[in-house]
């Protein structure tokens, strides 16, 4: 079974998940509208820097978010000039880097449930007397639920599964900043097999139903678009 | 009131430049090949695309130097050649969606009337995805009217359809005007449709309007391809008269005489038809001793040579424009020449509504 440290890493991960898949939402609805729709020059270049964590070694994004988010990092230190404490090494660090982490995993999806709409059914609205927003939330809105259903679940699963950036910029303080992935390590790196065993069945499980719900509400879907 | 559009877009493969005035009643047609910008000018109108220029319906501005006013605030009725249903709603979702965000005072259009009419009563529960083609140009057609628009565009809306939905929606699209009192702005760029619907044309090619008037005297005009197609022919309007039991024979009235068409029950209402110029022949006196039931007497009023050994005659039977053609010897054998009196047999009588 979870020792309780391990239970209290669960729950620091599913609240980093949340917190990050909400903000993630938030952040990647304009932006994914913005792609889908824009004709500007600067459209692959968006495309690629938000692509980048697919590829890229999580270390690196977690080593220069340290050195930005650190005391003596262009952040950090302003945090730390107006009293505030830096962002490495705290929960809020985490959520910054797990939003950056995610990113791609949550902005392709509502970006492809976007473009599948087109211009018609907001043409459509809009002589219908629709104003902008309101043509928002009620056509593209329902329209691209099963586009925000796989971006949230996704987003979530993806942030449960992350390690590189955690480990770089979390500093494993437990209650705080220590997550699953990095409890597993803790354990593997003291030969406790047995609680590695148990944690990594926790996030198969759990990852396993998430993509389950994904795959089978959408049929179509694809999890990495290059 | 009266609507006017004056309105310039440059488009990589043509620049529009399209200037025209239609009456505040009926339908103008604007017509012309695939391609000639129609359905771009109909969209500078509605406000989906920017364009330059004047656009005026009524005492409303739309369009002017520096003030182009969205989509959303002109009080057009938009029918799309695909229905666009609102596949996340159902009929009555779909037709409330317009009629709801029209503030109350400007609700002139009855939200069951137009069901009545468009028989949309059973559709309401339904889903789009479950519509046949027909039915969901219906709802989209309703769903137009039901904005209390000040004016209805509509851009090829039989053109997705097959031929058993077209013969479905036609008669909904000929009584649309009169019923709801909008004037229309008709897009197509099929011959037939715009004979039966238009009461204006507006012939519109590579971007310019290249004619505007009423719909016969654009279909008869020489100078015009129209006149000069193999289907080339004219458009009466006429009111039913008497309707003969015995033989099944109905009279049609208009200035310039009548018709006489088969029909198996009494006409009610205005009836358009059309007369092609091949069908019609031409005789110096009336000849009584012919199984022709329709002759008009007329007055030549134009005559051009058309390639084939043929004339084109166009005629003025009291006021109502007609086409013939004959053959040039005939032309020349009867001295056909403008001012002339004849008489026009009309083989068939093309009735379209």
């Amino acid at each position: 079974m979870l020792t309780d440290t391990d239970t209290t890493a669960l729950i620091i991960t599913l609240q980093l998940a949340a917190v990050t898949t909400v903000i993630l939402l938030l952040l990647g609805t304009p932006l994914a509208w913005w792609l889908a729709r824009t004709r500007s020059p600067v459209k692959p270049v968006i495309d690629a820097i938000i692509a980048l964590p697919l590829v890229l070694p999580p270390t690196v994004l977690g080593f220069y978010l340290l050195l930005v988010l650190g005391p003596n990092g262009a952040i950090g230190g302003l945090m730390e000039s107006i009293g505030a404490r830096p962002l490495a090494f705290t929960f809020t660090g985490l959520v910054i880097g797990s939003v950056i982490y995610s990113l791609p995993f949550v902005v392709q999806p509502l970006q492809d449930a976007f473009a599948g709409i087109g211009r018609r059914p907001l043409e459509v609205a809009a002589t219908l007397r629709a104003k902008p927003l309101d043509r928002f939330f009620s056509v593209v809105l329902p329209l691209a639920r099963p586009g925000y259903l796989t971006a949230a679940v996704l987003g979530f699963a993806h942030t449960l599964g992350e390690f590189g950036v955690v480990l770089m910029i979390g500093g494993n303080i437990p209650g705080a900043t220590k997550v699953l992935s990095i409890a597993i390590y803790d354990h593997v790196e003291s030969l406790q097999y047995g609680q590695a065993h148990a944690v990594s069945a926790v996030l198969i499980v759990l990852s396993f139903a998430l993509l389950l719900t994904v795959y089978a509400l959408n049929r179509r879907f694809r999890v990495i678009r290059l | 009131m009266s609507i006017r559009v004056a309105v310039t877009l440059a488009r990589p493969d043509y620049v529009l430049d399209a200037r025209f005035d239609a009456p505040p009643t009926g339908i103008t047609a604007v017509f012309g090949p695939s391609g000639a910008g129609k359905s771009t000018l109909l969209r500078i109108i509605a406000g989906l695309e920017p364009g330059e220029g004047e656009i005026q319906v009524g005492q409303e501005q739309w369009l002017a130097s520096g003030f182009c006013r969205p989509a959303h605030e002109r009080p057009v009725g938009y029918v799309f050649q695909e229905a666009s249903l609102f596949e996340h709603l159902s009929v009555a979702e779909n037709l409330n969606y317009g009629y709801r965000r029209v503030p109350d005072a400007e609700r002139i259009i009855d939200f069951d009337h137009v069901t009545e009419v468009l028989r949309l009563g059973e559709l309401l529960q339904r889903r789009p995805a479950t519509l046949s083609g027909g039915e969901r140009q219906r709802v989209a057609i309703g769903r137009a009217l039901l904005t209390s628009p000040k004016l209805l565009l509509m851009d090829e809306p039989l053109a997705s359809l097959d031929l058993q939905h077209q013969r479905e929606i036609m008669p909904f699209l000929e009584n649309l005007c009169s019923d709801f009192g909008i004037p229309a702005i008709y897009v197509s760029h099929v011959p037939e449709e715009v004979a039966q619907l238009a009461d204006q044309l507006v012939l519109i090619d590579k971007g310019k309007v290249t004619a505007a008037g009423p719909v016969n005297e654009i279909l008869t005009r020489f100078d015009l391809p129209m006149a000069h197609d193999h289907d080339a022919g004219a458009v009466i309007d006429t009111t039913p008269g008497e309707f003969d039991s015995e033989f099944g024979l109905q009279d049609l009235v208009f200035a310039g005489g009548q018709f006489i068409v088969p029909g198996t029950q009494p006409a009610t209402g205005g009836r358009r038809v059309r007369v092609l110029a091949r069908d019609v022949s031409l005789a110096l006196e009336k000849h009584t001793d012919t199984s022709i039931l329709n002759i008009l007497p007329a007055q030549i009023t134009e005559i051009s040579k058309e390639p084939n050994g043929q004339s084109l005659v166009k005629l003025d039977a009291g006021g109502s424009l007609l086409l013939a053609r004959v053959t040039r010897r005939s032309t020349a054998r009867m001295q056909l020449e403008p001012g002339k009196q004849v008489f026009a047999q009309i083989k068939t009588v093309a009735l379209l509504n």
